[in-house]
């Protein structure tokens, strides 16, 4: 088993649970809000299993080592993650979060993870086939809550449909990367046979919303390969500030 | 962007150990499908329950606290209503 595939995935769910988690307090209403800070803490908790395991794997080493005292290059997770809950670029453009971005991602993403952790569950790595197996429950949860929504706000009202379309065209060409071929996966799970899967998966509930599925092309980020937007160090620098400003600190 | 009220729901959840069904609490939601993916989430947190109900409460139809006094009040004072005048064998034990 690769030592870098399991930081990968750890770093995937570390790097989403904290921008999932940015809606605590901010959530559109009141129940969503809850929902947000529950899909959150699924993955932080995903990471600290994964953590843990890939700790012990590399020796002497911490998952708070790993999680708040590694840098952004350093992080394996894919690009799509780390960006802001919105659809423009630069951050100076937009400052309000837009949860059809949130949505799209998270529906986007929590399909993919159906797959990969039901697969992962047959792992040889006992311990990944058992945080597998943990996992693809929670995931299964979000994926029904992020289609509740896809198909509310795409066959819901003429805003809500343009703006989530809007956050669809947007997220879609980022989920290239998943299923490019890289070092991290080889030997560990075959990323390219799960597209077609998934395209199925995503593009039936497109249609369902009353969307249209955008074009997958154009540029693949490479986060996974450590080679990340502007919002990763933001990202990290907002979580990682704390534990090493006061390294070992206890509460 | 409008903004509108969504319709209100009553949940009831249903422990391990209970048996029925008990009220807990309530939320907004668009139908009652939504609603119980919100109760899951904002009521099931924390293992309470292993069985959710939701209930429009439009539907719901309440005594009105201003009726208590016809309604309850004549109670108050038919305490041979309650099981309290039979001798208990001691063979029964504590019941």
């Amino acid at each position: 088993m690769q030592t870098n595939y399991i930081l990968h995935l750890a770093d995937n769910a570390l790097v989403h649970g904290q921008r999932v988690a940015q809606w605590c307090s901010h959530g559109p209403v009141l129940e969503e809000d809850i929902a947000m800070a529950n899909i959150g803490l699924d993955h932080i908790g995903q990471a600290r299993m994964l953590y843990q395991h890939a700790a012990n794997l590399i020796g002497n080493t911490t998952e708070d080592k790993l999680a708040y005292f590694r840098n952004p290059e350093q992080f394996l997770n894919y690009t799509l993650l780390e960006l802001p809950h919105r659809t423009a670029f630069a951050p100076s453009v937009q400052t309000e979060m837009d949860y059809a971005v949130t949505i799209a991602r998270n529906f986007v993403y929590a399909a993919l993870m159906n797959l990969v952790w039901a697969q992962l569950q047959n792992s040889s790595d006992t311990q990944l086939a058992a945080i597998a197996a943990k996992s693809v429950k929670e995931v299964r949860y979000h994926l029904r809550h992020a289609t509740d929504w896809m198909l509310r706000l795409g066959d819901g009202t003429a805003e809500s449909h343009t703006r989530m379309q809007a956050a669809l065209d947007h997220v879609l060409p980022f989920t290239q990367e998943w299923f490019a071929p890289s070092p991290l996966e080889k030997d560990v799970i075959d990323m390219a046979a799960l597209h077609s899967t998934w395209h199925t998966m995503v593009s039936t509930v497109v249609a369902q919303a009353t969307l249209q599925m955008p074009s997958q092309a154009g540029h693949v980020s490479r986060g996974k390969e450590g080679l990340h937007s502007e919002h990763l160090s933001y990202l990290l620098a907002e979580m990682q500030s704390l534990a090493r400003a006061h390294p070992e600190a206890t509460w | 962007m409008t903004q509108q009220e969504l319709p209100l729901f009553e949940v009831f959840l249903r422990s391990k150990q209970g048996l029925e069904h008990k009220h807990c609490g309530s939320l907004h939601a668009a139908d009652a499908q939504q609603a119980l993916n919100m109760a899951r989430d904002v009521y099931t947190r924390r293992m309470e329950g292993v069985s959710i109900w939701v209930v429009a409460s439009k539907d719901i139809t309440a005594s009105q606290p201003e009726d208590k006094g016809e309604l309850f009040d004549p109670a108050a004072d038919k305490i041979y209503r309650h099981p309290t005048f039979y001798e208990i064998p001691d063979a029964v034990g504590h019941m």
